[in-house]
């Protein structure tokens, strides 16, 4: 097979991986009587026509940034973390957990207790099945999707029987109290302006207290700390020794041991790290958004994560900008629910058919671009 | 607790470890075969949902059953044209699968009977039937083994014998028969096939296709024999609980059955919480029953009861030349 030239890996594998998955959600949309461009109109305005739309869009894309981190980690020692939704979970229990009894007077320490708690929660649950891989032998990727049901187990009884408060039927914790709460875009100086409501003549709606009222948005402060986990993770990853040790370990195991660097360390730090970093994104659904814990919290971001480190190309910067793209497809898919007759699993069947593209079919979508870079460049060896 | 309730319990038992069973034996046949399948649950959801809506529309179950394999075994030609043709990533190609599946069985369902998601409600022919098994009323009259054999093992639909079947059926191809050879050894080691000169994709292509037969057989039954008529998510992780039982019973197939149905009497408990917290005469969480089969899993995994060893080129895309 041809190789490709390293801006056509980069670029247009993903592009063309998710023209292939449009095209065939397209075919699903004709399929069922609906208009793919009317599907898309609408995603686009949901998501991204207004500053409403890109606050939820950030909001979802501020998870998936986290998973998508969580399950390159894992990726790059060589391990595939599919559990990346039972650590989210259980990073929520350690979120609220602090965030109950432990509530700080100023939401800033909270968060930072409560970061170091979702990512011990989220840990701990990924360590386990690293233990077994390293130890035992067992497949981590069978070992992690049993984690993910236990979790979800856990969590079920936990809220049903110790942390839901008297009298409530829900099976949810008690809400967190006002002190905790995490600022959102619209609480920001400065970002608030692009909130602003209008009345109809075009004027800032004032509200009782003669102040500017803003549009509630769940984007919040978390968006800022994915980036920076974002830069976190490069330099982990490419600018030190064990972030060397991990890529080494997950492109050759063999040369690694020979190397001298042990098995048994890279499975446990790279997949307890997967675990911190899919625990975290707790902080921006459980203490960012719901500010109380729910029984499926984690909304399924664990999976999308997948999604996300296989579009992205396993690169901080690539989970970045995927996890926008699937902020969209989420949010998009949500006012697909609301304004039109198709039904948002759209949105998980777009999930489902960029994870084959880009993951499962990326020989054959390099084949065709294969095809098409060869002749290229046997013409331009003739003529030198 | 009378016999009356045993008999209950035996009976959801076989009801709920049936799909679980069938399930299973797919992976079987895939995962010898060296293709790692975690995409049983996709193929489920997709027979389950096609099954109920062609049986819906034409009123004949068995009709919706054809459709059910079909839908399934389009799945599966997917995983296989993923991970034999283009040699991708087989578990991601089961991730990716049961995502689609999991979001167009909605799409589809909605858009032909606009009942948020679920099928029309199956009725009459358009389901399974229960069978009764001869002999029901001589034996009645026996002490204990009558009752047996009218709850637990007579009165269930044709899809629960033909499990039940596959099982010796099972054992006999893949331990008594040259394609069995074959399946196995492609598993263990496709390089030795190719060298015998039997093609190696053509063993896995069928593998799969099998694995789609027996998934669309589940997941119909799932749809218009346990239940009457397609819900979305309806399988709930039963092609996870049957991958479970697959490692659980070492890719095995008689140990297959006993693994389905002890995670299917697990099912049978959690629906009846009453009849454990009186046996055990501690109070056990139902979320508790529920993750059993996931912590058992894991037990074995972990080596704690002997070694799950899969095939060993599972997994592994099969490369020609190197």
């Amino acid at each position: 097979m041809t190789r490709l030239p390293t801006w056509a890996d980069v670029v247009l594998v993903p592009v063309i991986s998710l023209i292939l998955a449009a095209f065939f959600a397209a075919i699903v949309l004709l399929a069922i009587g609906q208009s793919p461009w009317q599907a898309l109109s609408v995603m686009v305005e949901g998501a991204l026509g207004s500053a409403y739309g890109w606050g939820y869009t950030l909001y979802y894309a501020t998870s998936f940034v986290f998973t998508g981190l969580a399950v390159i980690i894992a990726f790059h020692g060589g391990l595939f973390n599919i559990g990346g939704e039972g650590q989210a979970m259980l990073g929520g229990l350690g979120v609220a957990l602090v965030c109950l009894y432990l509530p700080m007077p100023h939401w800033s320490l909270t968060l930072l207790l409560a970061m170091a708690a979702a990512m011990l929660f989220g840990g701990a649950w990924a360590a386990v099945p690293a233990y077994l891989q390293a130890k035992r032998g067992s497949h981590i990727v069978i070992t992690t999707i049993m984690f993910n049901y236990i979790a979800a187990a856990l969590l079920i009884y936990l809220l049903v029987n110790v942390l839901r408060p008297d009298g409530s039927m829900d099976p949810a914790s008690a809400r967190f109290s006002d002190v905790v709460g995490l600022p959102k875009f619209q609480d920001m100086p400065y970002l608030q302006d692009l909130f602003l409501k209008y009345d109809d003549a075009g004027a800032v709606k004032l509200g009782k207290d003669g102040l500017p009222t803003y549009q509630r948005v769940p984007a919040n402060v978390t968006f800022f700390i994915a980036l920076a986990a974002c830069l976190a993770v490069w330099r982990l990853l490419w600018h030190t020794k064990l972030g060397y040790e991990m890529r080494s370990f997950g492109k050759q195991e063999k040369a690694a041991n020979y190397a001298g660097i042990s098995s048994f360390k890279i499975i446990m730090v790279a997949m307890v790290l997967s675990g911190a970093f899919s625990g975290l994104m707790a902080i921006n659904n459980v203490m960012g958004q719901a500010e109380r814990l729910l029984q499926n919290s984690a909304e399924g971001a664990g999976f999308i994560g997948i999604a996300v480190a296989l579009m992205g190309r396993n690169h901080p910067l690539g989970v970045l900008l995927a996890a926008i793209l699937f902020g969209f497809l989420y949010q998009g898919g949500a006012a697909l629910g609301l304004n039109t007759t198709i039904p948002i699993e759209l949105r998980t069947v777009l999930q489902g058919l960029v994870i084959l593209f880009t993951g499962a079919l990326d020989i054959m979508v390099r084949m065709m671009l294969g095809w098409f870079f060869s002749p290229r460049t046997t013409v331009a060896k003739g003529a030198a | 607790m009378d016999y009356g309730t045993v008999l209950q319990i035996l009976d959801s038992t076989v009801r709920l470890g049936i799909p679980l069973l069938l399930a299973c034996l797919a992976g079987l046949y895939s995962e010898r075969a060296g293709i790692f399948d975690i995409g049983l649950e996709g193929k489920m959801l997709m027979a389950a949902m096609s099954s109920a809506t062609v049986a819906a529309l034409t009123g004949s179950v068995w009709i919706g059953l054809l459709a059910g394999i079909a839908g399934s075994m389009l799945f599966a030609l997917v995983h296989g044209l993923a991970s034999i043709t283009f040699r991708g990533n087989q578990l991601i190609s089961g991730v990716a699968l049961n995502f689609v599946a999991s979001g167009i069985t909605v799409l589809i369902a909605q858009s032909i009977f606009q009942q948020g998601g679920r099928t029309a409600p199956l009725e009459g022919d358009a389901r399974f039937l229960p069978i009764d098994l001869p002999f029901v009323e001589a034996l009645s009259g026996v002490p204990v083994l009558g009752p047996l054999y009218a709850e637990v093992i007579s009165g269930h639909s044709a899809l629960v014998y033909v499990g039940i079947l596959l099982v010796p059926l099972t054992w006999f191809v893949l331990y008594r028969t040259r394609y069995g050879l074959r399946l196995r050894a492609v598993g263990e080691n496709p390089a030795s096939v190719d060298t015998a000169g039997v093609s190696v994709v053509r063993l896995r292509y069928s593998a799969v296709m099998i694995t789609g037969v027996l998934c669309g057989l589940a997941g119909a039954y799932m749809a218009c024999g346990l239940q009457a008529g397609f819900g979305r998510e309806m399988t709930a992780g039963r092609g996870y609980i049957a991958l479970a039982a697959l490692i659980f019973a070492k890719w095995r197939p008689w140990q297959a059955l006993g693994a389905t149905m002890l995670f299917g009497f697990f099912q049978a408990l959690a629906l009846r919480p009453d009849v454990v917290e009186a046996v055990v005469r501690v109070k056990v969480p139902v979320p508790a029953l529920d993750a059993l089969p996931y912590i058992l899993t894991v037990v074995v995994l972990a080596g704690l009861v002997g070694k799950a060893i899969p095939p060993r080129a599972g997994g592994e895309p099969y490369v020609k030349e190197r």
